[in-house]
């Protein structure tokens, strides 16, 4: 049907457009929000071939993989918060205290 | 006499418990544990030296290995020690003459605050000369060596506040180690030729033909070398009156009995190597002679006792060596060994006079003393008629045996120097005693409140060695008492082949002996015009002959010319050697190596900026060069 | 049809991350994602993986995007941020993304073209999915589940204001 080859093509892109967009943006949000995108690239990946190669230990991966994103995005943003109290700014550049 | 190793142990163990524990022992342990130990040594050197006239002279020398220590390669050498008739003799006189002045020096020293310090360092003294004497190999005679070489350094030094004392300390040190340079050529050069250090070794390997003539006479050079350093000949000599700094006992000990001697002893354990190198010899005998003469001169003028004495020393070890050095080795050990008694004789009678004046040095400032010291005076009477070489007292024996050798080997002119020299001795010894004892008294009127005999620890000692330093010489009997008369060189016949002395007609014999005793008394007699009937003759002479007085007043100005020549530059390349060297080249890569730590470190922390997003770019990287690694 | 869904959703995806990465406002940025998601649930339906697509739309773009939101919503920032400036990281990101892409690229070159058997609809039921996690994959769910509770417990403590003691 669909040629597998399509759903990793899309996966590479995804993941590299994730990569990329953690380095252009410059707030920690959206960087997060970066990281989740390059979650989701290798979900699609792992999916793929987990159909490919007829067994569902690829999908039980990714139940895996979406259920801690979850919790990682609920600590990583209790962080934030905090960071965003301190210093009133989510800027990366103005984390640099570990300069050095 | 199986427990002859133990010699050593004695004082060695003393000065350890002395070492650790001295600082909370009561004086009284202090005293009683250091001459004990000494007295330990003497008992057993006496008991394997009876047990050592029992053995035949096959199975000598005896020896035991306590344990191999140095094993590389090719090279041994092991902790052994050997008894034999030669270094039995040394035992005897090192632990007899040490333990009647470490008896002496309880007395001495006994308001000195360094008292504890001072028993450690002189027991450690003897255990150091016991294992020089009792080693059965180069490596070990030469642990030993060094060994005293330090603990003359750590005595004559021993008041280290004076800076005098501290200075003559360092300069018996380097002068010293100038010579060592030479004994451990010495060393470098036996080991390359006969392969082993160990004395029987060296024997049959000079014996077997194995060492040729031409580098006996090299390695024998070397190890006179070190000899001249140890037993202050010139030129090495420099250190001895320095050496005077230290507390008399010290004097007696090292610089007279036994320290200085051992470059003798030494010469006599390897006569096998001189005799074989005939120039050796005759290097070593002229410089003996020389020396005598030299020293003899410098001691005219001298005004300090201790100083006088010490270049008496010189001048004697310099008969010593003319004894060796034309083949009459055991003549040579028997001076050693009459010296050993008459010479710690006068530095201990000279310290009990210095004693009774409060440290009054100086013999202007006496006279007429013989009043008030009536054991002090004949005690120091007998070691200067001994030292004269009058007749019936050892020296006279021990002096006629090297003078008869010299002359019987047909060395004129060093039976002349050695004749010079005795007619020196003579006077300027008897000067010492006249200026002392005799005359008029021009003492310190606050000095003479205080005069005093010495207290009888003491005198004991000093009855001691006068006594043997009368009797001592009849071991030694001249040839005309008989061909086997002379005991001494029989003991030694083992070690010291009598062969190498020569003969005489008993006519000879008689006229050498008279010759001796009429410059003794020539000496003793110019001495008693100068001093005692007109005592303005010095001064009249001096008047004539300022410029030699000056010359022998100022020692020949050997010390500055040594100074200016040796140590001036040497201090001066030193510090040039420092600037340009030590403080640009070696301080400047220890500081260049932590410089470039530091900018390594700061270069690299260029890449801890604290952003995420560099990190991030590290990992990025990473991923990357790993996947490039995998696909290609 | 099924490829022509497929580029549909495919084309979506990629646009809403475009989105995502272009968009000034965070929250659009946000919205974009939630977009992206919802779109690559889809794909996870196309490749018969029912259970999981569900999962996705529910829990990735119904809870952690939402929660993403609530975030920003709560940091309220006025205006938004404008891009990255240029620094010689921006190039040598760009650079080492390119690179990435490349590689990525040839490392699954092998695979493109091929669609391995088709195994049929029962690898993606949840009866199938549940029966794996409760027998060969326990040991992970547990764990997970505790780690979920650690989160739970981690955020709240992070986040409490300091008591009035």
């Amino acid at each position: 049907m669909i040629p597998l080859g399509y759903f990793i093509g899309l996966s590479v892109l995804l993941f590299v457009l994730g990569v990329a967009a953690f380095f252009i943006k410059r707030d920690l949000m959206t960087m997060f929000m970066a990281v989740e995108v390059m979650l989701n690239a290798a979900n699609l990946a792992f999916v793929a071939l987990a159909k490919s190669a007829g067994s569902p230990a690829g999908q039980v991966i990714v139940f895996f993989v979406i259920t801690v994103a979850a919790a990682e995005a609920a600590v990583g943003l209790a962080i934030i918060l905090l960071v965003f109290r301190q210093k009133k700014s989510i800027k990366a550049e103005e984390m640099r205290l570990m300069k050095g | 006499m199986e427990i002859f190793w133990l010699i050593p142990l004695f004082p060695g163990a003393s000065a350890l418990v002395l070492a650790v524990l001295g600082k909370w022992l009561p004086k009284k342990a202090v005293s009683w544990l250091a001459c004990l130990s000494v007295f330990a040594a003497f008992l057993a050197s006496a008991v394997s030296f009876f047990g050592l006239l029992r053995v035949p002279a096959e199975s000598l020398p005896v020896v035991k290995t306590l344990f191999p220590w140095i094993q590389a390669g090719s090279f041994r050498s092991d902790l052994a020690l050997q008894l034999d008739p030669l270094s039995s003799l040394m035992t005897l006189v090192v632990s007899g003459v040490g333990f009647l002045i470490h008896v002496y020096s309880v007395g001495y020293m006994a308001h000195d605050k360094g008292y504890r310090r001072y028993f450690t360092y002189l027991n450690l003294f003897t255990f150091a000369m016991l294992i020089l004497v009792l080693g059965a190999n180069l490596v070990l005679m030469f642990v030993g060596w060094e060994g005293v070489g330090l603990c003359s350094y750590l005595l004559i030094g021993f008041w280290f506040e004076k800076p005098s004392a501290a200075n003559a300390g360092k300069k018996a040190f380097i002068v010293n180690r100038i010579g060592d340079a030479g004994f451990l050529l010495g060393i470098f050069f036996i080991f390359l030729t006969v392969g082993s250090g160990d004395f029987r070794a060296i024997n049959s390997a000079v014996g077997g033909g194995v060492v040729t003539q031409g580098m006996a006479t090299l390695i024998a050079l070397l190890f006179f070398v070190g000899a001249t350093g140890k037993s202050a000949q010139i030129p090495l000599y420099v250190w001895l009156p320095d050496a005077m700094e230290g507390p008399t006992p010290v004097s007696a000990l090292i610089h007279a009995a036994t320290m200085v001697t051992a470059g003798v002893y030494m010469v006599c354990r390897l006569n096998l190597l001189f005799t074989l190198s005939g120039a050796a010899g005759q290097v070593v005998a002229l410089v003996g002679a020389v020396t005598a003469v030299f020293a003899a001169t410098m001691a005219l003028t001298q005004n300090d006792i201790k100083r006088v004495l010490a270049y008496s020393t010189i001048s004697q070890i310099g008969y010593m060596f003319i004894g060796c050095g034309v083949g009459a080795y055991a003549a040579g050990m028997f001076h050693l060994y009459t010296h050993a008694f008459f010479k710690s004789l006068l530095f201990l009678s000279a310290g009990s006079v210095m004693h009774a004046l409060s440290g009054e040095l100086d013999m202007r400032k006496m006279g007429g003393l013989r009043k008030y010291l009536p054991l002090t005076y004949p005690a120091f009477l007998v070691g200067a008629i001994a030292i004269a070489g009058v007749p019936f007292l050892s020296g006279f024996f021990s002096k006629d045996a090297i003078l008869t050798q010299a002359f019987a080997q047909g060395q004129y002119f060093i039976w002349a120097l050695g004749l010079m020299c005795a007619v020196l001795t003579a006077f300027y010894m008897f000067r010492l005693i006249f200026l002392t004892f005799f005359g008029p008294e021009r003492i310190d009127p606050q000095v003479k409140e205080h005069l005093h005999e010495s207290p009888r620890v003491m005198t004991v000692p000093l009855v001691v060695l006068a006594f043997f330093s009368v009797v001592a010489g009849y071991v030694g009997l001249p040839v005309v008492f008989g061909e086997r008369a002379n005991l001494l060189t029989r003991f030694l016949e083992p070690v010291i082949r009598p062969e190498a002395e020569g003969h005489l007609s008993i006519n000879t014999e008689w006229m050498l002996i008279l010759a001796s005793v009429a410059v003794a008394l020539c000496g003793i007699y110019i001495a008693y015009v100068f001093y005692l009937r007109s005592p303005r003759t010095p001064h009249r002479l001096v008047g004539r002959f300022p410029a030699v007085y000056r010359l022998l007043y100022n020692k020949y100005y050997v010390d500055e010319t040594y100074n200016a020549v040796f140590v001036k530059p040497l201090v001066g390349g030193s510090r040039a050697v420092y600037d340009h060297f030590d403080l640009r080249v070696i301080d400047g890569a220890v500081d260049g190596t932590a410089a470039a730590a530091g900018f390594a470190g700061k270069a690299l922390s260029v890449l801890q900026s604290g952003l995420v997003k560099d990190y991030a770019l590290a990992f990025l990287l990473g991923v990357a060069v790993f996947l490039g690694y995998l696909l290609f | 049809m099924g490829v022509f869904l497929f580029f549909l959703l495919a084309v979506l995806c990629v646009g809403g991350v475009l989105g995502f990465i272009l968009s000034r406002n965070q929250a659009h940025s946000a919205l974009f994602l939630v977009l992206a998601f919802t779109c690559l649930g889809g794909l996870f339906g196309l490749l018969d993986a029912p259970f999981i697509a569900a999962v996705q739309i529910i829990i990735y773009a119904g809870a952690i995007m939402v929660l993403f939101i609530f975030v920003i919503m709560m940091i309220n920032l006025e205006q938004g941020i404008a891009p990255e400036r240029k620094r010689w990281t921006l190039g040598l990101s760009a650079v080492l993304a390119v690179f990435l892409l490349v590689e990525l690229a040839l490392a699954v070159r092998g695979t493109l073209g091929t669609l391995g058997r088709t195994g049929g609809e029962t690898i993606g039921s949840p009866t199938e999915l549940g029966r794996l996690l409760f027998t060969d994959y326990l040991y992970p769910f547990e764990i997970t589940s505790i780690l979920i509770v650690a989160a739970l417990v981690g955020a709240i403590v992070l986040v409490k204001k300091e008591g009035k003691e």
